[in-house]
Parts: C-alpha cells; structure tokens; sequence
C-alpha cells in the first residue's frame, strides 16, 4: 500500500515539520517501501489476540498527594529561546484587536 | 605502573583499594586517552574535565578514610571513570541527543540511573555519541557527525550508543552507560567488540532518559567484559519512586564466584540463523555455543516462530510512540527556536530545520500509523503481533533458561553502507529487536573476529528480570576464552 505524496504533505502537518519538496518526494518513496514491508503483518490473524500495550504487569501506582518542593521557575525558564515576567514568552497566536 | 587505561574496571578498583592508584590517576589517563583519540573517533560530544577531576577527587578522599577504618565495603565502581550516552540528562551539563534541536540544552535534573552511579562513587567523563534520539543502528545519524569504529575507522560503531561503545572499545573509559530500544546497546557492543548488556523493560528507572519508544526504551551499560558490568547492574537496577514503570521488585546480587552453566538449557533459535547473513559470524557464534556445550551447557534446539514480523511491528510501534513523545520539541520550552512570524508557523520553522531525516522519517510513519483511518491497520495490529512474538519468547522460557543467537547478521559495516536506504538499514536490527518487543534483558560479547579483523559477536536473552543468569552465563563463557581481552589497534 503506497503513500501519496497528498498524504506526505498531510501528515507532515500534523507532525508539525516543514518539508521541502526534495524531502516531500523522498518521504513518499520511503515511507511507502517501509508500508509495504509492513503489509505482512496484515496477513498474521490476530482476531483472537490481545494488543500488547506494555510488557509490565503493572498498574499505575499511586503516592500521597502531599505537597513537595519543584523546580523553581527560574531554572526551567534558562533552557528556554526566550521567556518573560516569569512565562515563556512565544510568537503571537492571535491577530491584535482581535 | 603501565597505562592505567590497560586495565579493566575489577582490576582498576582492585588498585584504588590497594592504593596502588588514585581515581585522580585513573580520571587523568582517561582524559589524556580522550584528548589524543577522540578527535579521531568522535566518541564524546562533551568532555567534562572539571566534574570528572572533582568526583575524583571526593572518591579519593573516601578511599582514603576507607584504607583508614577498612569499614565496610565500598561499591566496585567507586572511583571509576565512566561515559553516559548523550540521552541521559546530567544536571548543568549540555545533553543533546545527537539533535540541534536540543542544541544547548542543560538539564535541571539528573537522570536516576546516573545519579545512582555518582552516589556510588562513579566519576563522569562526558556525554558519549549517539544517532539522534537513540534512532539508528550506525551512530551516523547523530547531526554532530559520525563516530568510527576502533578497529577500522572508516566503519560504523553500531548505534545508537555508537559512542558508549568505541570509547570502551579503545580505553577511553572503564565502562559506559548506553540505551537499547530495538538493539542499541547490544549492536554497538557486537561491532566494537566489547560486552553489553540490555536490561529489562522496567528493570532500571528510566527517569531523566530522554524517551524515544517508551515501551520499549531501556537503561544499559558497556564495559570490556561480564564480570565488570556486575557492579554496573548492581549500581542502576531497582525502583524508583519517580519512574512509574520502574519494577519494585529486589535486585538479586549476581553472584560471579560460583557462576557456572553446568546443566542450563541454552536454547538456540533456528530463526536467527538466516539466508544471506555473514559465513563467519554464523560459524563464530556456533562455535561459541559448541563452547557453552564443553563448559556442560545442554543446547535444545527451539523455535521462535514470530521473529520475521518483530521488524515491521518494531517499525510502527517505535516511530508511533517517537511522534508523540517528541512532540516536545518546538523552540519554546527548551533547545534553539526558528521564529517565524507566529507560533504555528515557529513550530513547523524549528521542527523542520532542527531534526534530522531519520528522526523526521520515524515520525512521519508514526504520525501516519495513529491516524485516522490506519490506526487499527497499522499500529493496533503491530501491537497485536507484538504479543505473538512476547508469546514466542514465553513459550520457549518454559523449555529453556537462556537464548543463545548472533547480534548482527554481519559485522560492523563500512560508513555510507546504508545511503539514503532506510529500509536496508532497519534491517541491521533484525536479531535485537525481539527482546525489545518482549521486554527481555540480553547480553552480548565478543566471539571471535572475521578475516578483515573485525569482532564478531553472540547474544544471550534470559527470561524477564533474570539478568544475573546472563551476566554468570557470560562470565562462565570469557573465563574459557579470550575474545573480550582482544584490544583495535592505538
């Protein structure tokens, strides 16, 4: 089953990644030779398997919901491109006077 | 006294109890070995002298009160000098994962499995080389250039901890930290020629291990043989409260005294001895098993018969939980931002130009495997087939106690082998990623070399939590031979 390249630029929006059209056209060949390797497993009859989530017998564990020191602001914000009073500070996300 | 650097990690500890060497010693020949080799090798990405010299330093002056009192005991790698691939996070030090885009980056905390070396007196040397995010089997896709391998620098190291493993393999530390999520502890060991061990799933807390394929992503070590890897496991493995798939069960103490494979069932899969895989390395590790049968190891003969389909649900499962975990990375909280002239468009900038084709590659697929309308095609069936191949894994354990297989269908190949073949590439892994699907611990060492010289290696898998019989297998195994003590070329 091949990948269009339509489909290459729909998933890399999703992704969040800008392509170039080199890598678009590279992308669409490669991802549809990994699909169709892949197809085999679409020929294993799994209709009465379980999926496997997690290897782990375990549950989610719980913990007191005690209060505890975290980070202080300050050193999470220094790996940050930019930040401001405290908050990351980002490109705007709404037109003004809107 | 020789090059410290000749010795091995029991034998360096054995000389800091004696007080024939101090950690400073020790630190100081693996920094001066680093300074002349790894401009060559490109191992590290980061060097850290001065924390190395000051943990040195602190393990020096508690050796010192310890030849005082003799109280107690201290661990074996109390003092050592030690690599951590560039995926674990080390307080105030840069970690990139091989990635731009975590150019930069100094983490506020420090990776459990880490800190738990450090506070059993470990010294770091640095952040050792790694294919970005943990993703590739040639250490090439690290966007700060390749590593080469020790005993021929125009081939590969394996990957993803390319890095961990030539350093070990040409001295530059005494053991390394690595990651293995479809074979990238274990591959890299084969290739360099030294001894790797893969944890298992939940075994060592993977907190501040910047995650890749969370079901799958696990904590190793690499060190020159079994017997130094003991104190390694004993250091990282338990639970811990801060990574919630850590396993609370106790770490049993591997003992190495009375290892002995006499009357353990190794089974040997006739799946992993494939058409078109290298004559040497299928006769090495035959060989090598022929040698289990000599120390009174029962070989039987089993099948795994899910093998051939790890592979594809490797590679929708790993790339599907890769898209989501880093879906972090967007030029906001942490690494460099592209800006653009508003947030959507900053996140396709950044995103874009900071990861590499691999990674954008795996993302890609997995973002398309959770989307609507393939989900259930792609990764529901993955994780289906996913519990064949644990069942495979299941079902032999009730016959046998140990797996014995080859690492690698072929020994380390040339850099560019691969080009721009993802595919051709992905299949380099064909015989690691099983026990990453099952969640099983593994071994690799060193078996033998092919006529250009390059190692050769075997795999041992054991059954969940039981790596101490791995560990006491492969002890048993370099006690009869030599391979391990094999050194490249300086």
């Amino acid at each position: 089953m091949a990948i269009t390249l339509e489909e290459v630029r729909h998933i890399a929006l999703l992704a969040r990644l800008r392509l170039t059209e080199d890598e678009e056209a590279r992308y669409t060949d490669q991802l549809s030779a990994i699909l169709e390797y892949a197809a085999r497993l679409g020929e294993v009859d799994t209709s009465a398997v379980p999926p496997t989530a997690s290897v782990l017998p375990l549950q989610a564990p719980l913990r007191p919901d005690s209060v505890r020191p975290s980070t202080p602001t300050s050193i999470i914000l220094a790996n940050a491109a930019a930040s401001q009073e405290g908050m990351f500070r980002v490109p705007p996300v709404l037109e003004e006077n809107e | 006294m020789a090059d410290p650097t000749d010795l091995t990690l029991l034998e360096a500890a054995a000389a800091l109890r004696a007080g024939e060497l101090s950690s400073r010693d020790l630190t100081q020949a693996c920094l001066d070995a680093i300074a002349v080799h790894n401009p060559a090798l490109h191992a590290f990405l980061a060097v850290t002298p001065d924390l190395a010299l000051q943990l040195a330093g602190q393990a020096d002056r508690k050796l010192a009160e310890w030849r005082k009192s003799r109280a107690g005991t201290l661990p074996a790698v109390h003092g050592i000098p030690m690599a951590i691939k560039d995926v674990l996070c080390l307080e105030g030090v840069p970690t990139t994962c091989g990635s731009k885009i975590l150019e930069g980056f100094r983490p506020p905390y420090t990776a459990t499995s880490v800190r738990r070396l450090i506070e059993h007196g470990a010294v770091i040397l640095g952040k050792t080389n790694t294919d970005e995010f943990a993703m590739g089997s040639s250490t090439e896709n690290s966007a700060y250039g390749p590593t080469h391998n020790p005993w021929d620098p125009d081939r590969v190291p394996g990957g993803s901890s390319g890095g961990s493993a030539a350093a070990v393999a040409a001295r530059l530390c005494y053991a390394a930290l690595g990651t293995d999520t479809g074979g990238s502890v274990r591959q890299p060991a084969a290739f360099c020629g030294v001894t790797g061990l893969k944890t298992s799933y939940g075994r060592v807390s993977r907190y501040g291990l910047i995650a890749y394929g969370s079901s799958l992503d696990t904590v190793g070590a690499l060190a020159v043989s079994a017997a130094d890897l003991v104190p390694i496991f004993a250091a990282i493995a338990g639970h811990d409260p801060l990574d919630s798939t850590s396993m609370p069960d106790p770490v049993p103490t591997v003992d190495l005294v009375s290892a002995s494979v006499t009357g353990l069932r190794l089974g040997v899969p006739d799946e992993y001895f494939i058409a078109g895989m290298q004559v040497e390395v299928e006769s090495a590790v035959r060989a090598a098993i022929d040698v289990f049968t000599d120390l009174g190891a029962e070989i039987v003969e089993i099948s795994l018969p899910h093998t051939d389909l790890a592979l594809p649900v490797y590679y929708l499962i790993a790339p599907a939980e890769a898209s989501a975990n880093l879906a972090r990375y967007d030029g906001i909280r942490y690494g460099p931002r592209l800006q653009d002239p508003d947030l959507l468009e900053t996140y396709f900038a950044t995103r874009g130009a900071l990861f590499g084709a691999e990674v954008k590659r795996r993302i890609m697929l997995g973002t398309y495997a959770l989307s609507a309308g393939y989900f259930e095609a792609y990764y529901g069936q993955a994780q289906k087939v996913r519990t064949l191949i644990k069942g495979d894994f299941e079902t032999a354990f009730n016959q046998v106690d140990l797996i014995a297989c080859p690492v690698t269908p072929t020994t380390a190949f040339p850099i560019g082998a691969h080009g721009d073949d993802p595919l051709s590439m992905y299949l380099e892994d064909v015989f690691t990623l099983p026990a990453n699907l099952a969640g099983v611990p593994g071994i690799t060492f060193p078996v033998g070399f092919d006529e250009l010289g390059l190692p050769i290696a075997m795999q041992l898998n054991a059954p969940h939590l039981a790596e101490p019989r791995l560990l006491q297998a492969a002890h048993a195994y370099q006690g009869a031979t030599h391979w391990h003590k094999e050194r490249p070329p300086r």
